[in-house]
C-alpha cells in the first residue's frame, strides 16, 4: 500500500498521470462527484493549518466521500501522550485514507509505517509538503503548458522553506530548467540541496540577493514567506522578515509572461496591488491544490484497493 | 605484548589505529560480562599501526557497526580455537539503532521506542541521513 511522504515518492510518469486526472476533474467535475462514495478521509492536523486542511476536506467532499479528524494536537489523544504510531494504527480502523500534518519532521513517515491505509504527508515541520508541490506543478503546467525549459526564480526564505526544497527537487527532474536563488545571506538554500539535487542533476543555478536585477530573466517567480515558526530566535526573525517585498515597481522589467507564485499564506511579501495583475497565480495555486489532492486521493485509494 | 588466544569468541582485526575504543563503545562491549581485550597501536606490516579487539565469548556482534566505524576491519569468528569464519563488513546501506538523530525537530526526538534509522546517501563521502528528517549525521 502506497503513501505519499515526499514528492520523490512519485515518478515523473505518476506526476503526469495526476496532472492529467486533475485536468480531467477541472473539465468534467460531475464525472468524479461520487468516485469516493462511502469512503472516509481522516485529517489528522497536529498543527494549525487553514488552507491545507480545508483543501483536503473540500477535495474529499467533492469526490463524494466524507471527512473525520481534528485540527489541533490538543483535540487529539496526542495531548494524552499517545504516539504517532498508535494514532495511525487507531485511525486506520476508522478511515480509508489519512492526511497528516505534524510539527515533527518524519511523523507522517512513522504514521505510514504503522497505518494499514494510505497516508498523505500534509506537511511535517520544515521538512516536506508534497501536496503543495503537486499544486505548484499543476499550476506551472497549466500556466506554461509544460514543466520543462523554464527559468524559475525562488525568492525569500530558501533555508527553511520546505515548499522551495520540494519544488526544486520536483522541477530538477524535467529537462531545460534552471533556477535563480534569491535570498538574504542568512536564508540561502542549504548546501546539501544544491549539491544533492541541483549539481547532481546538472541543473544550472545562480544565487543573488538582488531580486530586481534578475527579474527580466524569470519565467516563474516563486515567492515565499519568512516563517516565524521556523526560527528559534525571535530577533533573527524580525531582522529578516521584510527582506523581499514584491511591489508593482519591482515588476517593471519582468516578462509579460511571468507567473508569480506563492504557497500562501502571505504576510506582506507580495503587495495586494499585485493581486489583480494577470501574472499573479497564487490564488490559482490554491484551487489547483484542491484538484491535485482530489487526483491524489483517487490514485491512492485505487491502489490500496487494487 | 602477549594476549592469550581465545577458544570461542570474536576477533576484530585490522582496525584503523585510534578507532578501537570507538568500536568498543559502539558495539556495547563495555556492557557485557566477559573478558574483552583491546590492543591499540599494534604493529602491522600492511597498516603500520592497527587496533585489535578480542572478545572471549560466543556473542553476536553487530557487523553493521563494524562496517560503519571502520569498513577496512576484519571480523574473525573463533570456535574451539579454530578460525571458522572471516569477513570484511561493508559500509552498511542502513543503520538501525546505531546512530541517534540530533535534530530536535525530528520525530525521533519525541516518539517513544522508535527505531533510529539512518540511510547511506553518499557512499563516496560516507554520508548518512536520518530516514525520518533526512538530517545528516
Amino acid at each position: 500500500m502506497k503513501s505519499l511522504i515526499s514528492i520523490l515518492d512519485l515518478s515523473v510518469e505518476e506526476i503526469e498521470q495526476l496532472i492529467a486526472t486533475a485536468d480531467d476533474i477541472i473539465d468534467n467535475p460531475d464525472k468524479y462527484c461520487e468516485k469516493c462514495k462511502r469512503k472516509k478521509l481522516a485529517t489528522l492536523f497536529f498543527e494549525p493549518s487553514t488552507r491545507t486542511r480545508l483543501s483536503f476536506e473540500a477535495a474529499m467532499l467533492e469526490l463524494g466521500g466524507s471527512v473525520i479528524g481534528f485540527s489541533e494536537a490538543n483535540a487529539s489523544s496526542a495531548a494524552k501522550g499517545e504516539s504517532v504510531a498508535d494514532t495511525a494504527k487507531t485511525v486506520s480502523c476508522y478511515a480509508d485514507i489519512i492526511a497528516m500534518r505534524h510539527p515533527k519532521e518524519g511523523a507522517p513517515l512513522v504514521a505510514s509505517i504503522n497505518a494499514c491505509v494510505p497516508v498523505i504527508n500534509a506537511g511535517d515541520g520544515g521538512h516536506n509538503h508534497p501536496t503543495q508541490t503537486l499544486a505548484d506543478l499543476l499550476t506551472i503546467h497549466r500556466e506554461k503548458g509544460g514543466l520543462s525549459g523554464l527559468t524559475i526564480g525562488v525568492c525569500g526564505d530558501l533555508k527553511f522553506g520546505r515548499t522551495v526544497h520540494s519544488l526544486i527537487q520536483a522541477m530538477s527532474r524535467y529537462s531545460g530548467n534552471s533556477f535563480v536563488l534569491i535570498s538574504p545571506e542568512e536564508l540561502k538554500l542549504p548546501s546539501y540541496v544544491k549539491k544533492e539535487v541541483l549539481r547532481k542533476n546538472g541543473i544550472p543555478y545562480t544565487q543573488t540577493t538582488d531580486l530586481e536585477q534578475v527579474m527580466p530573466k524569470l519565467d516563474i517567480l516563486y515567492m515565499t514567506r519568512v516563517q516565524r515558526e521556523r526560527f528559534f530566535n525571535e530577533e533573527d526573525y524580525l531582522r529578516l522578515k521584510d527582506s523581499y517585498i514584491l511591489t508593482p515597481s519591482k515588476l517593471k522589467n519582468a516578462k509579460e509572461s511571468l507567473s508569480i507564485m506563492h504557497p500562501l499564506p502571505r504576510v506582506n511579501e507580495i503587495s495586494v496591488l499585485i493581486d489583480d495583475d494577470p501574472r499573479a497565480c497564487y490564488f490559482k495555486q490554491v484551487l489547483n491544490g484542491k484538484y491535485m489532492r482530489m487526483a491524489l486521493i483517487l490514485k491512492l485509494l485505487e491502489e490500496s484497493e487494487g | 605484548m602477549n594476549i592469550d588466544s581465545i577458544q570461542n569468541g570474536v576477533v576484530i582485526d585490522h582496525i584503523t589505529a585510534g578507532r578501537g575504543m570507538t568500536l568498543y563503545h559502539m558495539l556495547g562491549l563495555d556492557e557485557i560480562d566477559c573478558p574483552v581485550a583491546i590492543i591499540t597501536n599494534a604493529g602491522s606490516k600492511r597498516m603500520g599501526k592497527k587496533d585489535i579487539i578480542k572478545v572471549d565469548a560466543d556473542i553476536d556482534i553487530n557487523v553493521d557497526v563494524v562496517g560503519y566505524v571502520d569498513p577496512g576491519a576484519t571480523v574473525n569468528i573463533i570456535k574451539n580455537s579454530l578460525l571458522i569464519e572471516k569477513f570484511n563488513p561493508a559500509l552498511p546501506s542502513i543503520l538501525t539503532n546505531v546512530l541517534k538523530c540530533k535534530n530536535p525537530r525530528c520525530v525521533t526526538a519525541v516518539e517513544q521506542e522508535i527505531n533510529h534509522i539512518f540511510k547511506l546517501t553518499d557512499k563516496d563521502n560516507r554520508v548518512y541521513r536520518c530516514l525520518y528528517c533526512e538530517t545528516k549525521h
